[in-house]
């Protein structure tokens, strides 16, 4: 009887651990540690100064600058969103969640102003 | 087996009792609701979803209407107006208050509550410097003679600038309540999910202003 008690606990025990293992998996991984954070603001702040660099050599980089204007708003973006805001480190349904709105949102408005002349 | 053995090794998905509510506060993670996730995080989380949707559509009535083309238009165009330097630095401030931000969130996590008292009051002072700088802006282009009314485009610049700029304020106003809930002691380690929730609204406002500042006033019409 004891022993069968035992054996109750020890799987109650291993299915415990199971489940707090699949827990953690998705709530998600540790957050970054402090000193992460100021060197992914830097990165922001290169990348912000490129950007406005950019803006003076408009004349250099011709054809070029709105692509390069593009990508460094689109890695500013996903650097805030994925660190800062721990998407990375997340559950994958805030991701969903969040990224089904971006999408459904550019979607949308690049359909509507396709349809005009704009730019 | 004891009491909070029994309730730690209850399935996520259970009915919450109050040995539950023991067990959750024991151990902060854990969340009685159907997704083994916090509702209020991924409520957050849809409403940004749909602030995307808001935002793109300010946006987009811009950029329709940035062209100086536009028929009929009269009084100065909003791009012969921008000031480079000036929104540079207020968008170099706005993005260093998302790094404030997390270290905010990072301290009341290791239940350093003075430090993040102190970076929450330097996040919200440097959204208070944004908040100013937009102002300003706006005085410098009534002065010029571009009013809210004097074109389409003038119309839809200060429209996305002034929403971006309520937000932002909404986001002050957040973060003043918090540094108050936390000075009166009502901040405890329980509740740091509710600095996280703030934290995601602040980063949004960020990431808005990225966008903007790109696609408004450094790509030209």
């Amino acid at each position: 009887m004891s022993d069968q008690t035992l054996t109750g606990e020890a799987q109650q025990e291993h299915e415990a651990q199971t489940e707090h293992e699949a827990q953690t998996e998705h709530e998600g991984r540790a957050h970054p540690s402090d000193r992460n954070y100021v060197g992914i603001a830097l990165i922001l702040a290169v990348l912000t100064a490129l950007e406005v660099v950019s803006f003076y050599v408009e004349e250099q980089l011709g054809a070029l600058l709105v692509p390069a204007l593009m990508i460094m708003m689109i890695v500013k973006f996903a650097i805030v969103v994925m660190w800062f805001m721990h998407l990375r480190f997340d559950s994958n349904l805030f991701t969903r969640v969040f990224v089904s709105g971006l999408v459904l949102a550019i979607t949308v408005y690049v359909g509507a102003l396709m349809t005009f002349r704009f730019w | 087996m004891s009491v909070s053995e029994q309730t730690a090794m209850a399935p996520t998905g259970s009915a919450p009792d109050a040995d539950d509510h023991i067990a959750h506060d024991a151990a902060a993670p854990a969340h009685h609701t159907s997704t083994g996730l916090s509702n209020e995080k991924l409520g957050m989380w849809l409403f940004l979803g749909s602030e995307c949707l808001l935002f793109g559509g300010l946006i987009s009535a811009f950029l329709l209407y940035r062209s100086k083309d536009v028929e009929g238009m009269t009084g100065p165009a909003v791009g012969d107006l921008y000031d480079i330097p000036f929104t540079s630095v207020s968008s170099f401030v706005l993005l260093m208050s998302s790094l404030t931000m997390v270290l905010s969130l990072s301290a009341i996590q290791r239940a350093d509550h003075r430090r993040a008292r102190t970076w929450m009051l330097t996040t919200a002072m440097l959204g208070a410097s944004f908040v100013a700088g937009q102002v300003y802006e706006f005085t410098a282009f009534v002065r010029e003679g571009l009013g809210y009314t004097t074109n389409l485009q003038s119309s839809a610049f200060y429209t996305l600038t002034g929403f971006h700029g309520v937000h932002v304020t909404i986001g002050i106003l957040m973060l003043v309540s918090l540094f108050v809930m936390s000075l009166r002691g009502r901040l405890s380690a329980e509740k740091t999910e509710t600095v996280e929730i703030v934290g995601l609204y602040w980063h949004f406002v960020d990431i808005v202003w990225i966008i903007i500042f790109t696609l408004i006033y450094l790509i030209p019409a």
